[in-house]
């Protein structure tokens, strides 16, 4: 579903991807582990599309698709998701108004007719339980004055709503005690499915003990350079990256 | 459909940037070119006014020839030549309607093309409209329903023949006919506006609603709207403005009177889309008004509302002036100001009476190469024990080359009185668009969210009909903001 071959992104002038090759098929769900700095946030920008992230060299084909031509907004509307490390407040407009107005962009640009408020309403309700996202926060405006723990809950309940195809969870770990982890894990786990694909980023291999990948890919300074099972992240949190990222110098 | 997606369709639909911008091709009777004493004394005769009418006219006139046209407001323009325009413009065998069906249709059509079918709002919405095309007031809808209540709504030309009492007792007595320089220049030459007033008690059975329209060119408007609510009144009114694009400029210069007794209450919302000039800065509406509310009586109320999204200049201060003990003076604003716009707008709130209150909460948006200036005075007098006023006053830069400014005056004569003033500045942050962007939002409509909610306080102050006209324009009037 997702074939990304010898990417290098500069940010700046400043290259910080460094010819990163990665592939995921539809039913799978990766890890990226890594130290600061070496590009993984990067990396999840450059898949969603953010302005400033510049592709000199390499490819990145999203189901056939050349990933890079298409716009932020058409991207999401093709089922990429980005679960951000630090999703924005947008002070005045309700949770719920944007919800609404997010889903029905989406649909437009696929050619499908909107919902209307109580369409979208039922639809968010029943994601919204499980997460444990209460009509109060819905009414609030979004993320404003949210705790740590709501922000990524709501992350993973636009996630529900919007039912991506590929699905990139930046940090989604970060700011998270044990049971707002969980919780999160939980969401996203009941989200597994073989037509859906998933990128797990994160710093700790404590959320790979909730959220178990097939497949792991430690980057470093711009580039994958070690892979493989479940258990890798077990020797990274034993190891430290510090070995691997001498080896890339 | 969410409201920014509205928006988008909307403006889709209609394939440009100001959808107002049509010319009714109509038949129009005008007064000879210039302003004199005859151009006073011909406006007079059209609307078949009293003497003491054309004497208060031609006072004002006199007057205006020792103003001076005032400068310090922070907008720039070229010299008006009052005599390179016409005072005076009506479509042609249009007054003394009995009902719809008489009106021109042509000019019905207009205000399809507005989005205000009048046919149509009679039956839905219960909006009772008075339409001021140019010059002239061309139809009044629910006269029957407002007369029943013993509200009168109506053309003030006929309020000067048929009310001559109730005209005399107010007219002029908030703002003078020697206020201001343009308020001076509408006192003689004003030709049409609307009239309100509600009776003792009376709490006004619909929202009340004039149009405002600039059809013809060269001409100037320059409407007079005078409302009073009796003791224990309540009325909610709201005029939208809107005017065909040219590339010249047209002068609008209107004034608005209200006096709210004991315990009454006046509800003032304005949506003003005069066409604001073309990206390069071409034509536009030059839009210096003067609006002014008495809170006459004890615990009387006045609030004004204005988005504030057309018009080349904007040079506006609805005011309050909280006599009555205990009164209340509230202004909401929204001013929108893209391209080459100029906005200078804000209030004044003069505390006279004890317990006087006053909420100010203004929200500039700046976008393009625009200037925005907030200017607001809050003037407590020596009597006025225990007055509160707290002031919020917000700025959105948006992209480009333009300017926000915040100037506030502050005059304490009362030490006790407690004055309150906040301010900030923001700019659409990158982050907040890219969030929208990648949850699959297009950047227009993006900019269209995030706008409104940073005015959501001061639209939520609107009546419920004219809200949501007023997020579209919000939307309509930032598009391609930024690059």
């Amino acid at each position: 579903m997702l074939d990304i071959r010898n990417l290098h992104v500069a940010v700046d002038g400043k290259e910080i991807l460094r010819g990163l090759t990665l592939r995921i098929e539809a039913g799978q769900v990766h890890a990226i582990m890594g130290p600061n700095g070496s590009g993984k946030s990067t990396l999840s920008y450059i898949l969603a599309g953010r302005a400033g992230y510049e592709i000199t060299e390499g490819s990145i084909t999203y189901d056939g698709e050349d990933l890079a031509a298409l716009a932020p907004e058409a991207r999401a509307a093709k089922g990429v998701f980005l679960a951000m490390q630090y999703p924005v407040e947008i002070p005045g407009v309700t949770t719920m108004t944007f919800l609404k107005t997010a889903l029905n962009s989406q649909r437009r640009q696929r050619g499908e007719p909107d919902l209307d408020a109580v369409g979208v309403l039922k639809l968010v309700r029943a994601k919204a339980k499980m997460l444990n996202v209460t009509e109060e926060m819905l009414k609030r405006a979004l993320n404003v004055g949210f705790s740590g723990g709501e922000k990524k809950r709501l992350e993973i309940l636009q996630m529900a709503l919007f039912e991506p195809r590929l699905a990139i969870l930046d940090e989604t770990d970060s700011g998270l005690d044990i049971d707002a982890l969980r919780l999160v894990a939980e969401g996203v786990n009941t989200l597994r499915g073989p037509s859906r694909a998933m990128l797990v980023i994160t710093h700790y291999q404590r959320l790979l003990d909730y959220i178990v990948p097939d497949r792991i890919h430690v980057l470093a300074r711009g580039r994958i350079v070690a892979e493989g099972g479940k258990e890798l992240a077990l020797e990274l949190e034993a190891r430290g990256y510090d070995h691997l990222v001498k080896d890339v110098a | 459909m969410s409201i920014a997606a509205e928006t988008k369709a909307h403006v889709a639909e209609i394939g440009e940037k100001y959808k107002y911008g049509f010319v009714t091709d109509i038949e129009m009777e005008r007064a000879p070119k210039g302003l004199s004493e005859d151009t006073v004394r011909y406006i007079s005769a059209k609307k078949g006014e009293p003497d003491w009418m054309l004497e208060w006219r031609l006072g004002a006139f006199r007057r205006w020839l020792s103003m001076k046209e005032p400068d310090w407001a922070r907008v720039q323009y070229p010299k008006i030549d009052y005599q390179d325009a016409y005072y005076y413009a009506a479509p042609k065998n249009t007054p003394k309607k009995q009902s719809l069906d008489e009106v021109d249709p042509k000019l019905l059509e207009t205000y399809k093309k507005l989005g205000i079918p009048l046919h149509e709002q009679m039956a839905l919405a219960g909006v009772a409209v008075d339409a001021v095309f140019d010059s002239v007031s061309v139809a009044t809808t629910f006269k029957e329903k407002l007369n029943e209540a013993g509200v009168i709504f109506c053309p003030i030309s006929e309020a000067i023949r048929d009310y001559p009492d109730l005209v005399k007792k107010y007219l002029g007595t908030v703002v003078p006919v020697t206020d201001n320089y343009f308020a001076t220049l509408n006192s003689a030459v004003f030709s049409d506006g609307t009239f309100v007033f509600v009776p003792k008690g009376v709490r006004c059975p619909m929202e009340l609603s004039t149009y405002f329209r600039i059809n013809a060119s060269e001409t100037g408007q320059f409407e007079r709207t005078l409302i009073i609510a009796d003791e224990g009144a309540y009325v909610s009114y709201l005029e939208g403005c809107t005017a065909p694009k040219r590339d010249e400029n047209q002068l609008h210069a209107a004034v608005v009177e209200l006096v709210a007794l004991d315990d009454a209450e006046i509800k003032y919302s304005t949506v003003q889309n005069w066409y604001p000039g073309d990206e390069n800065g071409l034509g536009g509406i030059f839009n210096f008004v003067t609006k002014r509310g008495d809170c006459r009586g004890r615990k009387s109320k006045i609030s004004w509302t204005q988005v504030e999204t057309g018009s080349a200049i904007t040079w506006k201060y609805p005011s309050c002036i909280l006599r009555g003990e205990g009164s209340v003076g509230e202004f909401y604003s929204i001013a929108i100001a893209n391209n080459f716009q100029q906005a200078d707008t804000g209030t004044k709130m003069i505390h006279l009476g004890a317990n006087t209150r006053s909420r100010i909460i203004s929200k500039g948006i700046s976008a393009g190469r625009a200037q925005n200036t907030y200017r607001g005075l809050v003037s407590v007098y020596g009597k006025a024990n225990n007055a509160r006023n707290h002031t919020q006053c917000d700025s959105l830069l948006i992209d480009g080359d333009c300017g926000a400014h915040t100037v506030p005056y502050i005059e304490s004569r009362n030490p006790p009185a407690r004055i309150e003033h906040e301010a900030t500045t923001s700019q659409i942050a990158e982050d907040q668009l890219f969030y929208c962007l990648a949850r699959g939002i297009p950047q227009d409509e993006a900019v269209s969210l995030i706008v409104n909610g940073f005015c959501r306080e001061v639209l939520q102050q609107l009546p419920m009909e004219f809200a949501v006209e007023a997020q579209k324009l919000v939307g309509i009037s930032l598009e391609g903001s930024v690059g």
